[in-house]
């Protein structure tokens, strides 16, 4: 392999434009909207993007970038400052650690390992808060927005396909 | 030659190490940001700058974004009450002719009120001014259940200020902003709210866990609950007036008494937030704790006569403490002795259906000027101020 063949990732294209996309549907779906006595979803939609950053490559902004979304979060939705942002950069760590496992696996493997660092973000928030508040939400609703972050993998599915072969010193 | 086309740019260690110590660095911040965070708290300095900020840029946007979804839902709704209009009016029929009974039975009841705390002389909590508001944007997830509101400083809103919608209480205000209110939900883990249940005054503290219906906890005394009954904020601690309508209790899947909130009723999409201000609000603390000076003895001019009491003596000396205090008893010895500061008076038992646990002035203590003979035992006039943190 040569080093002309290691092209650097454009970090406006793989960090910047989806972290904007991510949090513009936050916006949206932050709406109050109730039909017929049902309201919005709220997934963690940035959550896509951290799974789908740590398996393309390591980076050095990608954590900064977690760290700005979580505050965004933290502070659009009103929870404790620091949250979110801690939480997803618990998920970022595990998955980045837990890469080599990853790449090259198949989508449907891959969704897998999705919901479980879906599942170790929401995890990672339920213990902070009962640290921070002493009461823990319950079980029912951190189901529900897990199983509304789950199926958003296809979104971070796209993101992987597109750029995992970008940097081939990292395939 | 960069770094990249050199031998070295074939090296990935380098680079996953640098990604470690980013993602230890951005922790870092995250922790100390995390551990700064005071949620819930409604004095002054918790909502910080960041926050603010972040709430006068989202509640404009939230606006903008809400308008055209709010024309589909009520595009949606006139849909449905068009195909259940039948339905509807049956209902509202019925709903109809069991008010009128309440209705008879409220207006009896009014009148004999009024004509109790005429009789009592009690001074009834004054009327709360309101400022409604929109809500713009809305938090649902497990760990946050909050709203924004446009309404901020500009209308007088504060920290503390509860916040109902047309059904029931639907949390309270813990940030504000010009043009922006945050408010915390009841269903919010983080939020506390003292309420009571009307049938038996039992008291209890409602408890969020992000979940639709949050629990009653702290509930005292054999049976104080049962399925179905009202439940209304107890105004205790003085944060939030007594009586709000917040639900209903019913029996959890897990066994817990929980309660099905008022507010659940309808969509939450108007709020009215109330400007109360609390009794701790209204007074000068520092005032009210300010301890009087023990009554002087001794002295030149107040000397007391040889064989008066100590209690004649703290009475002559400061005729204006001793309307609060109750004289001690007469001491034995005939020297006078050194007068102690006597504990307040006991407040006289009150039927439980004329309390109010809340005063706004000491003169709402005070008897009116009503043609019925003074009660033996005095009035409390010192009542002790509400806890501050109970609703926090």
């Amino acid at each position: 392999m040569t080093p002309s063949g290691a092209r650097p990732l454009d970090p406006g294209s793989w960090i910047g434009l989806p972290m904007l996309w991510a949090l513009g549907g936050t916006i949206l779906l932050a709406v109050p909207l109730r039909v017929f006595g049902l309201q919005l979803p709220e997934p963690v939609i940035p959550l896509a993007l951290v799974f789908a950053w740590a398996v393309i490559r390591p980076s050095v902004l990608a954590p900064f970038a977690v760290l700005l979304m979580g505050l965004f979060l933290d502070v659009f939705w009103g929870s404790p400052l620091g949250l979110w942002a801690l939480s997803m950069l618990v998920a970022y760590g595990a998955t980045l650690s837990a890469r080599n496992f990853m790449v090259g696996q198949s989508g449907a493997v891959l969704w897998g390992w999705y919901g479980a660092m879906c599942a170790l973000t929401l995890g990672a928030g339920t213990v902070f808060t009962l640290m921070q508040i002493d009461a823990a939400p319950a079980f029912r609703p951190l189901a529900w927005q897990w199983f509304w972050t789950v199926l958003l993998y296809p979104l971070a599915h796209r993101l992987i396909d597109r750029f995992e072969d970008a940097d081939v010193r990292f395939r | 030659m960069s770094l990249r086309d050199s031998t070295f740019g074939e090296l990935k260690v380098p680079l996953t190490w640098m990604a470690t110590v980013a993602v230890v660095i951005a922790s870092i911040v995250a922790l100390a940001l995390l551990m700064n965070d005071r949620r819930g708290d409604i004095s002054a300095g918790a909502y910080n700058v960041t926050r603010e900020v972040g709430d006068k840029v989202a509640a404009p946007v939230g606006g903008v974004l809400s308008t055209p979804l709010r024309w589909i839902g009520d595009g949606v709704d006139a849909v449905r009450g068009y195909f259940f209009a039948v339905s509807e009016n049956r209902r509202l029929k019925a709903e109809l002719a069991e008010m009128r009974q309440w209705r008879d039975l409220a207006a009896a009841l009014r009148d004999t009120n009024e004509r109790y705390k005429s009789l009592l002389g009690l001074q009834t909590d004054p009327p709360i001014p309101m400022v409604a508001a929109r809500v713009v944007l809305d938090a649902r997830g497990p760990f946050s259940q909050a709203r924004l509101a446009n309404a901020g400083k500009e209308k007088g809103v504060q920290p503390g200020h509860p916040v109902m919608s047309e059904t029931g209480l639907v949390g309270r205000v813990v940030g504000v902003t010009e043009g922006a209110s945050r408010i915390l939900m009841l269903t919010d883990p983080a939020s506390r709210m003292p309420v009571m249940i009307d049938r038996t005054n039992a008291r209890a503290i409602l408890t969020g866990d992000a979940g639709p219906n949050p629990r009653l906890e702290y509930l005292r005394g054999q049976d104080p609950v049962k399925e179905g009954d009202r439940v209304v904020t107890s105004g205790d601690g003085g944060m939030l007036p007594r009586g709000l309508p917040v639900g209903v209790a019913v029996k959890g899947l897990d066994g817990k008494w929980r309660v099905a909130l008022a507010s659940d009723a309808a969509p939450i999409d108007y709020v009215r937030i109330l400007l109360f201000q609390d009794f701790q609000q209204l007074v000068n603390m520092q005032e009210l704790n300010k301890m009087a000076p023990p009554p002087m003895v001794g002295g030149p001019a107040t000397a007391p006569a040889a064989g008066q009491t100590g209690a004649a003596a703290a009475a002559s000396a400061a005729p204006a403490t001793v309307t609060l205090r109750q004289a001690p008893a007469a001491p034995t010895a005939s020297a006078p002795a050194p007068p102690s500061p006597a504990p307040p008076s006991p407040a006289p038992p009150r039927p439980a259906a004329t309390v109010q646990p809340r005063v706004e002035t000491p003169a709402a203590a005070q008897p009116t000027p009503a043609p019925t003979p003074a009660p033996a035992t005095p009035p409390a006039t010192s009542p002790s101020p509400p806890e501050a943190g109970a609703a926090q």
